[in-house]
């Protein structure tokens, strides 16, 4: 919403400077969003006075002036054919910006044609006065050289621009502004009544509405014999300060109502009705609208008819066939009240834009029928003469809200502000409620958002000022200090910062996706694509973390930085419902050989691997004890993939190799190893973890024995498929107590081994608890290893 | 040394002449066994003893033993000085170039992460709680039970993201229980959603932030269509917006390391009554925003106290219980205190400015040792 300085004025008596409005506006919750005062536009201009004009030696149509400035005598070459000696100008110094035609003066003369020229002689269109330009600005004579223009000119009147918040419609018309500003103290009201206008006969267009729900009420009435043709000057200028463009007389008035009042209003140009108005709904029928373009008003449109048909969208646009022009001389004035739902929803389905539309949606002022009617009728016979008829009222106009019985000890409950009763009735009484003995306060009618005592708290402290409100600690809560993080979020705590130590770099990506992306990684059910994506390629919720991770690495590799390791944890989706997302902690890395003086390292699955691994060990995972298995998502390498499991149901990750045509889908050159963790399926510790009542912090007793551990070297040749985790798990499982470790410290393939063979050499550790092994104990053992490996298909290497 | 007679004397002299000038360990024992082995120079002398008078012996014994002392210490001294040789010779060509490089560069953490956990230290300190909820949202707990009834304008200002209606198999009905689309799954456009879970499920007193991704249909220099925002919700007896002011300047400053000035302007939200917005004093020194002082104001999130008709939604008696609540885009904050300048960097993993703006995973952000 924008109005000016001076209109504010019209309605409040204040000596307020512009930075004083602007505070108080802030501090009463209108939220300036921009001051703009043309004068600073002009700062770099001033009045300066033509000596001499003589014609150009080298061309026909310049003129080199003698210019008396502020800066002195000045010698400027100009092509307006109106420069004379004598003239009265406005004048630009070098290096000025020249507002109308966004550009800037050189900071030195600069020669034309040969003459030396320093500074430049305005029109006013260049500096955004004035469209007439057939020359340069031909000042009064009078003004004295070296006057700054825009006190010359008079423009010095800011612009306000400020954030209409949806409860407060009534701040779309400066009246109701004033009314706040008032309130706060920055000045005294002095918005005129409106005097009734009588009609000197009936109303002779007959006006029905038969949709009460969408229309309840309709005032009109008839002018004859108006005269249409331009506003006066204040007008104009009031209208062209925020940005209108003057038309007419009529419409004028209508837009300055508009902003004046919050009251948007409709003339129709009597003598193109046939017969009376009916308000209806519409029936598919289309029409062109002012705004140029043409609308179809369906079934839960409010359309505006006569026998005819459709004039126009009630309280959103009219219609071109029942326009005022300068031939009009007989107007129908419509001051109507629309639903603001009705008047949302057509606009949205329709596509439409307004300000009358923009002012019905959020409510406007049900008790300003009569008196908008009385203004506007006001307003056309002063500027276009004319007869008014006596005002209809079809439908009933909406009674006023229903008054609020306000408990007064509610604003201290709420703000801990302590107000003496005077004090709180003196501030709503001043913004326009009226307050009973009883605190019965009636609410007035364009404040429709206040409908409970917690609004009229709002309004006190809001006028006393926040600034007001004592700030004070909150009271501590009773009992122990429980941890205030979950245990999803402590893990996922540490898991990121293993991952960050393995090299790895945090990102945070979008949760959207592009489809076909999504059904790369098992994702892009048509449920979980959005109506409204922001772009064609963010069109579907992710099932998978790794997408953009790919793609960005990819756009990496691209700048010339190859081999990204990145993390993201986040959510993804499975379905519409809260069980339908998961979060996941998903990371990948770019296959790029790193050349190192040690050797060169290379990333593989089992970097994925131990990544993964990492993550799950820092959330408390007992990874000695996890299953492997494959992925179920055919987005990994078939060979080079595995997936991590406790038991049956907890699917803790998947990790390796991506597959090399999920890849390509995304456009990803090389290869990339990925992991993905689900730390929800991680179960909770038992008796652990804090929330658990009475758990115990002790660790278990330990018993350090003071045997030597026994190291017993095996080596087993096993068939390729077989997996070397499964011949560790065997030997390990030869003696639960005894081996309590099991290390693989070779494979080998090749001479000796069988074809299509490898042999494992495994460094077995035995730890006696209470007596030295015999030779007869480690021979027992192992025989016990020899025999479980076997059964996992490995045979002891002779 | 021992008292040695002039022959034994010169005995000695030969042998340490001969230690003396061994070049190595080998040679070293040679000359040993050569004077003290079985079959050694020495041990022939001391065999000469059993021949001799006991007079003799008296004299001789202790001599020859004197004699075989001295040379064993010689030899135990010079084998010692010819070990440090060898250690010292060894260690000379033992080199290794200090200046290789090793170690690999660790990983960062994202600053969204980072300011997420700073903002869970500072209001866990005050009692509150971390609530988590879902990122795809019905209507209700987005919308309606946040006091913005169908059809409000306020909704228009969320630009919100709508899902694509589930389409139920013919007979059955649509799993949300809703008419045929009639109210679509939203992305949430603030996490207050989680606001309502909780005072749904919780009794009073409730103290939660609730961190999260939110989303908008909007994108630009300063918007992008996935954001993040901490909100704040306290539920009590008795809870005013004194201790609304008294939190949220506590954390600004907590947050921001310095002492911060603060402003507290009346707003609107459907779901707050009274409504403010909060601004900190800022100022431009170059391109970097420094917070806290100044001459102007900046707004960095808004606030009020919970409306009657959210609690009511939720199953509270307004009469009973009250509350404020409070909502931050972290991602904002995260930039105006550690000076990332554009807001769409936050989200595209370039890996050089993941490296430049990401943290220390070491680090853990703790009222002990500081934030950052």
């Amino acid at each position: 919403m924008k109005f000016t300085l001076s209109w504010l004025k019209e309605h409040l008596e204040t000596e307020a400077t512009i930075d004083q409005v602007v505070e108080a506006m802030t501090l009463a919750g209108l939220e300036v969003e921009e001051v703009h005062n043309p004068a600073d536009d002009l700062a770099p201009f001033s009045v300066a006075k033509v000596k001499t004009a003589e014609k150009h030696p080298d061309a026909d149509k310049l003129k080199v002036c003698t210019v008396e400035t502020r800066d002195g005598e000045m010698q400027i070459v100009c092509g307006a054919p109106n420069a004379r000696a004598g003239m009265t100008v406005a004048y630009a110094p070098m290096g000025a910006y020249i507002p109308g035609a966004d550009f800037s003066l050189d900071k030195k003369p600069r020669k034309i044609r040969g003459v030396e020229s320093s500074g430049m002689m305005c029109s006013g269109k260049e500096l955004n006065l004035g469209e007439d330009h057939d020359g340069i600005m031909d000042l009064d004579g009078s003004l004295e050289m070296g006057t700054p223009l825009a006190d010359a000119l008079g423009v010095n009147d800011p612009v306000i621009d400020f954030e209409v918040t949806p409860n407060r419609p009534d701040w779309l018309g400066v009246d109701s502004i004033a009314r706040d500003l008032a309130a706060v103290g920055l000045g005294t009201l002095k918005t005129k009544p409106i005097p009734p206008v009588k009609g000197s006969f009936p109303c002779p267009v007959a006006i029905k509405t038969d949709v009460p729900e969408a229309c309840p009420a309709f005032v009109g009435r008839v002018v004859k014999g108006v005269k249409n043709g331009p506003s006066p000057q204040w007008l104009q200028d009031q209208l062209k300060a925020i940005g209108l463009r003057p038309i007419s007389a009529l419409v004028d008035i209508t837009n300055f109502i508009t902003y004046d009042r919050a009251r948007p209003l409709h003339f129709y140009d009597a003598a193109k009705l046939k017969g009376g108005i009916t308000v209806r709904f519409g029936k598919d029928e289309s029409f062109e609208a002012l705004d140029d373009k043409s609308y179809i008003a369906g079934e839960t449109d409010v359309a505006i008819t006569d026998d005819s048909g459709i004039l126009g969208l009630g309280g959103i646009v009219g219609g071109t066939s029942t326009g005022c022009d300068e031939s009009t001389t007989d107007i129908l004035i419509e001051c109507a009240y629309f639903d603001p739902l009705t008047i949302r929803r057509s606009a949205k389905k329709l596509g439409v834009n307004s300000d009358a539309k923009y002012r019905f949606e959020r409510g406007v002022d049900t008790g300003f029928l009569l008196g908008g009617m009385d203004l506007a009728t006001q307003m056309v016979l002063d500027f276009c003469g004319g007869e008014p008829s006596e005002v209809v009222v079809a439908g009933d106009i909406p009674t006023p809200p229903p008054s609020i019985k306000f408990d007064t000890a509610l604003n201290e409950r709420l703000t801990g502000l302590d107000m003496e009763d005077a004090a709180m009735r003196k501030i709503l009484t001043d913004l326009g409620f009226t307050v009973g003995k009883d605190w019965t306060v009636g609410v007035p009618t364009w404040r429709r958002d206040a409908a409970a005592g917690a609004d009229l708290v709002e309004e006190i402290a809001r006028v006393h000022g926040y600034h007001n409100l004592e700030a004070v600690s909150l009271p501590p809560l009773p009992g122990r200090r429980e941890p205030t993080a979950t245990l999803t979020q402590n893990r996922t705590r540490l898991a990121r910062r293993a991952l960050a130590g393995r090299g790895l770099s945090e990102a945070i990506t979008w949760a959207f996706v592009l489809q076909q992306h999504a059904k790369v990684f098992g994702g892009g059910a048509d449920d979980m694509l959005l109506d409204n994506p922001i772009s064609s390629d963010l069109d579907c919720m992710r099932p998978s973390a790794l997408i953009h991770l790919l793609l960005a690495g990819q756009r990496n590799s691209d700048k010339g930085y190859g081999g990204s390791a990145l993390f993201e944890m986040g959510g993804t989706y499975q379905h519409q419902e809260p069980d339908g997302q998961k979060l996941t902690l998903a990371g990948l890395r770019f296959v790029m050989t790193e050349r190192h003086w040690t050797g060169n390292s290379s990333v593989d699955a089992l970097t994925a691997k131990g990544d993964a691994l990492a993550a799950l060990s820092a959330m408390g995972a007992s990874v000695s004890n996890l299953q492997l298995s494959k992925p179920a998502g055919n987005y990994w390498h078939p060979g080079r993939s595995g997936r991590l499991q406790m038991g049956p149901k907890n699917i803790l990750a998947d990790f390796g190799e991506l597959h090399p045509r999920a890849l390509k889908a995304l456009g990803i050159s090389g290869r990339v190893v990925a992991f993905e963790i689900w730390p929800e399926s991680l179960p909770a510790p038992r008796n652990k973890g804090g929330k658990t009542k009475n758990a115990s912090k002790a660790k278990s007793a330990l018993s350090l024995s003071e045997m030597m551990p026994v190291h017993r070297d095996f080596a087993f040749v096993v068939a390729d498929n077989v997996a070397a985790g499964d011949i560790l798990k065997a030997a390990k499982g030869a003696d639960k107590q005894l081996i309590t470790d099991v290390q693989l410290f070779d494979i080998y393939a090749g001479q000796g081994v069988e074809e299509g063979h490898k042999s494992l050499a495994i460094d077995v550790t035995l730890s006696p608890k209470d007596a030295t092994l015999t030779d007869k104990d480690i021979d027992a053992v192992s025989q016990r290893i020899i025999d479980q490996v076997s059964k996992a298909g490995g045979v002891l290497r002779a | 040394m021992s008292d040695l007679t002039p022959e034994l004397g010169k005995t000695k002299d030969k042998y340490a002449a001969q230690i003396t000038g061994a070049a190595d360990l080998r040679a070293l024992d040679d000359i040993r066994v050569a004077a003290l082995g079985k079959k050694g120079e020495v041990s022939a002398m001391m065999q000469g003893l059993g021949k001799m008078t006991i007079e003799e012996k008296k004299v001789m014994g202790p001599a020859l033993n004197g004699l075989k002392n001295d040379i064993a210490n010689l030899v135990e001294a010079r084998k010692t000085a010819l070990e440090d040789e060898a250690l010292d010779a060894a260690l000379a060509s033992e080199t290794l170039d200090m200046s290789l490089p090793v170690g690999k560069r660790s990983g960062t953490l994202h600053p969204v992460q980072q300011v997420m956990e700073e903002m869970a230290v500072i209001f866990s300190d005050m009692g509150f709680s971390i609530a988590e909820g879902p990122d795809i949202e019905d209507d209700f707990h987005n919308f309606t039970a946040l006091n913005f009834p169908p059809g409000h304008p306020a909704r228009d200002m969320h630009d919100t993201f709508f899902m694509t209606p589930v389409r139920g198999e013919e007979g059955t009905k649509d799993p949300t229980g809703k008419q045929n689309g009639e109210e679509k799954k939203v992305l949430r456009t603030h996490t207050s959603p989680v606001q309502i879970r909780t005072m749904i499920n919780e009794k009073p007193p409730i103290r939660i932030i609730a961190p999260g991704r939110t989303f908008r249909c909007d994108s630009d220099q300063t918007h992008t269509p996935m954001f993040h925002q901490v909100e704040g919700l306290v539920i009590d007896k008795g809870i005013h917006m004194g201790h609304l002011k008294g939190v949220l300047m506590d954390f600004v400053s907590a947050f921001f390391e310095t002492d911060v000035d603060v402003q507290f302007r009346p707003h609107h939200f459907p779901f707050t009554e009274p409504s403010a917005e909060m601004d900190v004093r800022y100022e431009r020194d170059g391109a970097a925003i420094k917070i806290g002082q100044g001459e102007k104001w900046m707004e960095i999130l808004g606030c009020g106290m919970v409306h009657p008709n959210v609690l009511r939604s939720c199953g509270l008696d307004p009469e009973e219980y009250q509350g404020f609540a409070f909502g931050m885009g972290v991602d904002r904050l995260a930039m105006l205190k550690y000076g990332m300048p554009d807001l769409r960097d936050m989200f595209a993993a370039d890996t050089r400015w993941l490296s430049h703006y990401g943290f220390n995973p070491l680090l853990q952000a703790n009222m002990a040792t500081g934030l950052s």
